[in-house]
């Protein structure tokens, strides 16, 4: 996706990586994080991104250079990274997890109906993080409609 | 080797009845389609005083197949700078959203593919919510310029309703308690009545909202004739039209199975718990036998002698259902022993004969309004749904939120929720009305710059 | 559930391609999609932790981010449309209205 030429193929090859996302959290049995990121991720923000590309697609875009001057600087920076928790995750001794802890085992034949665990949580416990994403999503969204008005 | 055929075989054995359906549906739907377009054909043809397709195979009836043979064998042309990859994408993308969508509906207590999804109704909108992609990856891939503004209209029409849907599903919702499908149905049938009858204001949204979510009449400027040539579906011929034109019907019955599982009762025959109406039970066999009886009927008045022979073969195929529909509610007559064996087929058939029959009602009244309804403006078509059904469906889920909790302080169940939820629904809709009242006289007739026109291109 | 090591390896190849993308694409719609790789990238790192240790609070925080970044893609957007509108340029190279 971050070598694609064409900003449309970039985005369609991150739509396959949305849904396979998805397709993890549903392995861990994330049932509503999964059509949560469908629903939101691939439907709404994909579908917004892809409008946003068509909207300004240049085709003079098509025919530049498509990486940065610091490309070469950015390539050698990522991969130190990469080495360095690579090496962080090796000197562990094991492959990491089995050096975690697991705290409570989670019950593998039937689990909670994950809706309503995740609702029980999100309304109890993390109320007050719910109520603020709210307002912050109004704020994005009137921030948004004033952004791409066009000034008459 | 080895391992790998026996963890195959051990998959089989436990998910062979899932894999059967879709099977089934995969093969079978692209037929079930072709004959709903004949059935619309034929009903559009009634509508307006003549006869419909009548030439290919008796009284028409082959006509779907002939339209797929024409379709498969048409010249595959794709546009000089269309992109290749999206250009063939598209319409995968549109009708895989369709057919995956199906996998999470149950056509009946026994048809059910994702076998207990406990978000069941979540994932079937979630992912007919993709189908948005295959229109405006297939407009933008034609390279032109009519099919780039018919998609983009149509996927803003799809975006806009959708969040009306979702807020009509929720209020829904509300009563049922849980997004499983087959515990919705169960729950309409604990509480004797339908959900469509608790909230008629959700049902009408929804209604409203899946027309607009599936491109049909009356908000189908998207890919009218008349309009943008036929919208982002121009520059697709032969299989890939299909494909889209597949997905447009699968769509439909998609909807149309979301709003009977959670407003019409879903395989529930009406008044399914009441006793003494029992006597219901014998209604699809009698209905069955009532075509039949017609069918023969008008037998001899037909003027070929082809026409005669397949309107026998019909009474013979109504019977044979009326049959199998009777089945399992006269035999426990017959032998009272049989009753607790013949409970599941009962539940099976006569569960799915009802849920094809309410989807059957629902679609009817879709085609019903494409030929009776004129066009919808696309500006008129924003604005019904931003400015009416939006904030019609989310006061409404608040107050039937508030009414259910009057109901369960009064401790009611059932019909009796009717007191606390009818002068909910009003109240919605009066505040509503207020809403679109108040915008209506703050609308001034804006001259048409380029960002307003929506006619541009 | 896989051995934990295997969603951690995989969270963070996702979060240095969305790094890589971040700083060395030009045009700045790849660059916002590439952050929504990055966040993704943590969501399968949080929802990995949720189911190793049973507690739902990953999954919880998770809902956040997606929340979270679908506020910032639509003002990224925004702002970008915007920038268009006077510029004409959606490369980052070109945005140099600052530079003296």
């Amino acid at each position: 996706m971050v070598t694609r030429r064409n900003a449309v193929h970039s985005a369609i090859f991150l739509i396959a990586t949305l849904l396979a996302t998805a397709g993890i959290f549903l392995q861990l049995r994330a049932e509503f994080i999964f059509i949560v990121q469908i629903i939101l991720y691939v439907g709404g923000i994909m579908v917004l991104f892809i409008f946003v590309i068509m909207l300004v697609n240049l085709d003079v875009a098509l025919h530049q250079i498509k990486f940065a001057r610091q490309k070469w600087v950015a390539l050698i920076v990522t991969l130190a990274l990469t080495a360095q928790i690579g090496l962080l995750f090796w000197t562990t001794g094991k492959m990491p997890g089995q050096g975690f802890p697991i705290l409570t085992a989670a019950p593998v034949n039937r689990l909670p109906p994950n809706a309503e665990a995740v609702a029980k949580s999100l309304f109890s416990s993390y109320l007050l993080p719910f109520e603020i994403v709210s307002v912050l999503l109004l704020v994005a969204m009137i921030g948004a409609v004033v952004m791409a008005k066009k000034r008459t | 080797m080895q391992a790998a055929a026996q963890a195959t075989l051990d998959f089989l054995k436990l998910y062979w009845a899932p894999l059967l359906c879709g099977v089934v549906i995969v093969a079978v739907l692209p037929l079930i389609v072709g004959y709903i377009v004949l059935i619309e054909r034929k009903l559009m043809a009634d509508m307006q005083a003549r006869l419909g397709p009548m030439r290919v195979g008796p009284h028409g009836l082959l006509q779907p197949i002939a339209d797929a043979v024409k379709l498969l064998i048409k010249e595959d042309i794709i546009p000089d700078d269309a992109d290749k990859l999206v250009f063939w994408l598209a319409p995968v993308f549109s009708v895989g959203a369709a057919l995956l969508a199906i996998a999470g509906l149950a056509f009946g207590p026994a048809f059910q593919i994702a076998q207990d999804l406990d978000i069941g109704l979540l994932f079937v909108v979630g992912i007919s919510a993709l189908g948005i992609f295959g229109i405006v990856l297939g407009g933008w891939a034609s390279n032109s310029h009519y099919s780039l503004m018919g998609a983009l209209r149509s996927s803003a029409q799809l975006v806009s309703y959708e969040t009306a849907a979702g807020m009509a599903l929720v209020c829904g919702l509300l009563f049922a308690g849980t997004l499983n499908i087959k515990s919705i149905v169960a729950a309409q049938g604990t509480q004797g009545v339908w959900f469509g009858f608790l909230a008629p204001v959700a049902f009408f949204t929804y209604l409203v909202a899946s027309i607009a979510e599936t491109n049909r009449a009356p908000f189908d400027l998207p890919e009218a004739e008349s309009e943008l040539v036929a919208g982002y579906m121009t520059e697709f011929s032969g299989f890939r039209w299909s494909l889209y034109f597949l997905a447009e019907y699968t769509n439909m019955i998609v909807v149309a199975s979301v709003a009977t599982t959670l407003f019409l009762g879903g395989w529930l025959r009406p008044f399914a718990k009441v006793g003494w109406l029992n006597f219901l039970d014998y209604l699809p066999p009698l209905l069955m036998i009532g075509i039949a009886g017609y069918c023969a009927l008008r037998m001899p008045k037909q003027p070929t002698r082809v026409q005669q022979v397949f309107m026998l073969a019909v009474a013979g195929l109504c019977l044979v259902v009326a049959l199998v529909l009777a089945a399992p509610v006269l035999l426990p007559f017959v032998k009272p022993s049989l009753k607790e064996a013949v409970a599941p087929f009962y539940a099976g058939i006569h569960g799915g004969f009802w849920f094809i029959f309410k989807v059957s009602v629902y679609l009817y009244f879709f085609m019903w309004l494409r030929f009776t309804i004129p066009r919808y403006r696309f500006d008129q078509l924003m604005r019904l749904g931003w400015h009416f059904l939006i904030p019609l469906s989310i006061i409404n889920v608040l107050v039937v939120g508030v009414a259910l909790i009057v109901g369960s302080y009064f401790n009611l169940q059932g019909w009796a929720l009717l007191l606390a939820t009818t002068p909910a629904a009003i109240l919605a809709l009066v505040v509503a009305l207020a809403i679109l009242s108040i915008d209506q006289k703050n609308q001034v007739r804006q001259e048409g710059t380029a960002a307003t026109d929506f006619y541009a291109g | 559930m896989l051995p934990i090591g295997h969603y951690l390896f995989l969270s963070l190849a996702l979060f240095l391609l969305g790094v890589i993308g971040v700083i060395t694409r030009r045009n700045v719609i790849v660059v916002l999609m590439s952050i929504e790789l990055i966040l993704n990238a943590v969501n399968i790192n949080l929802v990995a932790f949720s189911r190793l240790y049973g507690d739902v609070a990953g999954q919880v925080f998770a809902l956040f981010i997606i929340a979270d970044a679908a506020a910032e893609a639509a003002v990224g957007l925004g702002i970008i449309i915007a920038f268009f509108r006077n510029r004409e340029t959606v490369l980052a190279d070109e945005m140099d209205l600052l530079k003296w």
